[in-house]
């Protein structure tokens, strides 16, 4: 933390805090104790959306307070929850169709490939791309172009189309895990031998040794894990 | 101070001893230690094994246990409700389960009650923060499951069992090795996004103390990958969780849990839930920082859960033992404790010291390899000191990239990546600096098998509960037992409530424990649960006004 103060205006008030903090710590050293727009602290549970401008410049930015440092003269503020609608389904009964997606939530259909929502997305994710890849019926460029979204809420909130962005990237991906992700086969087996009754009895008689014996048994183990 | 690409200059001078020994470490084959060996770090480096941070409780179910001081505080304290305050007439919520925890066990556990029939608008989840903010949305590297052709429920066992230093429960680790190939099957039909290979078996690699690859990923964001796919499926059969309300006690006719009392975080308006069977699923303790270690943990995770458990007479297990977590972050400043996940040691990154000297096995159970970093920073002085103080030792992540290919770590390790490079490190270039953050709770409340707690219509699941991994958990073992545990909390709850009525609900229990505080002697004015840690600037909290507006 660096001895040098900066101005930070928190909700339009300015406050002073310390250079090189993030702009989560700057809230809380200012006297803010968080409820809301603070979960993980550490860049995966998107707890933390945040809406900024800059001293001298019209631009609204986004980030999440956790991975952000604060800069000096930063207009800060916090969005506490994202009222989208999310849409009620039944994976077992839906398919991995081309229309499947469109057919749950048709608004996507209205995107106007203005691209606000990627410009807006703090894990910089193609947003747009994958709204188009759902439009195609690219269930699976969609999965795979929208995982590492942390359902923030940043690019529903700036969107003029009234997409929920990241509830169809949420479908996306569990229609591709479930329905055209290729299954395990050994998975399939270990699991039908578990249903035989398989290795109940290997361990059982581990738990039956006695504690030097055990120990014995761990310290000699064959240790395969080169690939 | 002058910085180049995210380090300063005196930094460099070692990173450049670094890159010099890594052609070297690529084909190095190390060993692990032995058990003498493991011993004698632990004993000598491992926080744990230093007694001046812990003491024996005075009161309570476990009377006598040694614990840390940090949770002793929050045992050995006044109950933040006072039951004269309280109208018990009015019930907000009569429901047949009442979930404690919105992060991975209670979804779990509230998944599988509606599973057993219970219908979902009797279940209600209740969760201090959002549904899904805990820790286990943040675990990155891995979920353990033997189902690969080499690989059996046994090894897994023994695995677990030497990890847990032979103290876990073993009918739990039996529960653990067994149910897990089911989990990963159920996952898969829910549609969680696992890494696969081309023929569809999952990418499976090696963990700290495994002694085969058996973490199943979802490139580093795994636990995220999992917890939004079964809170969307909690939300698709429409069950209610209650955000911002945190238990702030528990109910009881005398004798079986009978509900709880709810806060409302912001309008502090308090709530009576009456249940029939009460699931506890609130998580572990990282943010009472044990032994001022900063923390990988979750804003919420302040050990609430072990609290009530303990006060209506709960017992608790191997409380005596934490897990540092050996890579946390230890620069840049703002990300420091952060974790570094232990996938980037099992895809090949070595860690080394100062001198760019390999000094331990890459892939030894944490608390061996945690001790060991502190052992080469503070004994044999070969850490590296940041700008602000802290000493860390390196983990060479740039040999990934020379192991597995360019361009594997924005592939396999992109939550990682997106961190470092945030503060200005490109880590498939530059090694990174890691030391021991306080990671995981590996004690907690009693359980059985079927995650009964031993008090009539209390169950536990997750890290709150305690005896799966003994004094020591592998990693990929935190996601599963959240799986396997809440899985079976729920079933456990759900058959527990078919055949009970709803009971007398009373904060009796509170005013015993004030007693028992009283004859034990403990004068004291700290509160508890805890709920959330207070990180405001010391300024700010000395002036602030504490009048009535």
């Amino acid at each position: 933390m660096g001895k040098n103060k900066i101005s930070v205006y928190i909700m339009g008030k300015e406050h002073r805090v310390p250079e090189g903090l993030t702009i989560m710590k700057a809230l809380e050293y200012a006297g803010y104790r968080l409820v809301r727009g603070c979960g993980c602290r550490a860049g995966f549970c998107g707890a933390c959306a945040t809406i900024y401008r800059k001293k001298g410049d019209y631009k609204l930015y986004t980030a999440l307070a956790c991975q952000t440092t604060a800069e000096s003269g930063m207009y800060l503020t916090q969005l506490p929850f994202i009222p989208a609608n999310k849409s009620e389904y039944d994976i077992e009964k839906i398919k991995a169709g081309p229309n499947t997606i469109l057919s749950i939530y048709p608004e996507v259909a209205r995107c106007v490939a203005c691209n606000t929502c990627t410009k807006a997305c703090p894990q910089d994710i193609q947003v747009m791309d994958y709204i188009q890849a759902v439009k195609r019926g690219d269930i699976t460029r969609a999965a795979e172009l929208s995982f590492n979204c942390l359902q923030c809420g940043l690019c529903t909130a700036r969107c003029p189309s009234e997409i929920k962005h990241y509830h169809v990237a949420q479908l996306a991906r569990r229609l591709h895990g479930r329905y055209l992700a290729t299954k395990s086969e050994p998975l399939s087996k270990r699991n039908r031998e578990l249903e035989e009754g398989c290795f109940e009895n290997e361990i059982d008689e581990m738990i039956e040794l006695k504690p030097e014996d055990l120990k014995k048994r761990y310290f000699e183990r064959e240790i395969k894990v080169s690939e | 101070m002058e910085f180049i690409d995210g380090y300063p200059e005196y930094m460099r001078r070692s990173i450049k001893k670094v890159e010099a020994t890594r052609e070297e470490r690529i084909s190095l084959v190390m060993e692990p230690m032995s058990a003498e060996e493991r011993e004698k770090v632990l004993s000598t480096y491992h926080p744990d094994y230093m007694k001046e941070g812990k003491r024996p409780l005075k009161v309570g179910a476990s009377k006598g246990e040694i614990v840390h001081h940090e949770t002793a505080n929050i045992l050995e304290a006044r109950p933040q409700v006072i039951p004269d305050e309280i109208d018990l007439s009015c019930i907000n919520h009569d429901v047949d389960i009442l979930i404690i925890g919105g992060g991975g066990a209670g979804t779990v556990a509230a998944l599988h009650a509606v599973y057993e029939g219970i219908l979902p608008e009797n279940v209600l989840v209740t969760t201090k923060l959002r549904h899904g903010d805990a820790n286990s949305m943040m675990a990155q590297g891995g979920i353990q499951a033997a189902d690969s052709l080499d690989d059996e429920p046994s090894l897994h066992f023994l695995d677990a069992m030497g990890g847990g230093h032979f103290a876990n429960k073993p009918d739990l680790v039996k529960a653990l090795v067994m149910d897990a190939p089911k989990i990963i099957e159920w996952h898969q039909r829910l549609g969680v996004m696992y890494d696969r290979e081309a023929d569809g078996h999952f990418v499976e690699r090696p963990g700290g103390g495994t002694s085969r690859p058996r973490l199943h990923s979802a490139k580093d964001y795994t636990g995220m990958e999992i917890m939004r796919v079964i809170r969307d499926e909690a939300r698709n059969l429409g069950l209610e969780v209650e955000e911002f309300s945190p238990a702030v006690e528990l109910l009881t006719d005398g004798d079986t849990v009978t509900g709880a009392v709810l806060m409302d975080l912001e309008t502090r308006e308090y709530s009576i839930i009456r249940a029939k069977s009460v699931i506890l699923a609130t998580g572990g303790y990282g943010r009472l920082h044990i032994q001022g270690y900063p923390t990988t943990n979750h804003y919420g995770a302040t050990a609430d859960g072990l609290v009530l458990a303990y006060r209506v007479g709960a017992k608790i297990t191997d409380m005596d033992s934490a897990q540092y977590h050996p890579t946390g972050a230890a620069f840049p400043e703002p990300i420091l404790g952060q974790l570094i996940t232990e996938k980037v040691r099992g895809m090949g990154a070595i860690p080394v010291n100062a001198d760019g000297e390999t000094f331990v096995f890459p892939l030894e159970p944490r608390d061996v390899e945690s001790a060991s970093f502190i052992r080469e920073c503070q004994a044999r002085g070969k850490g590296i000191e940041t700008p602000t103080g802290m000493v860390g030792v390196w983990l060479d992540s740039p040999m990934i990239e020379e192991i597995h290919g360019p361009g594997t770590i924005k592939k396999e390790l992109i939550a990682m990546w997106r961190m470092e490079h945030q503060f200005g490190i490109d880590m498939s270039q530059d090694p990174i600096l890691v030391f021991p953050t306080l990671h995981y709770q590996n004690g907690g409340v009693e359980i059985d098998v079927n995650g009964w707690t031993g008090i009539p219509g209390l169950y536990a699941g997750g890290e709150v509960a305690g005896g799966v991994h003994g004094k020591n958990r592998l990693m990929g073992n935190s996601l599963l037992d959240y799986n396997v545990f809440g899985r079976r909390a729920g079933i456990s709850a759900a058959i527990h409530a078919k055949k009970t009525s709803p009971g007398k609900i009373t904060l009796d229990h509170v005013i015993e424990f004030n007693s028992l505080l009283d004859e034990a002697g403990i004068d004291t004015e700290r509160r508890s649960p805890m709920v959330l840690p207070d990180y405001r600037g010391e300024r700010a909290i000395a002036r602030a006004l504490n009048i009535s507006i």
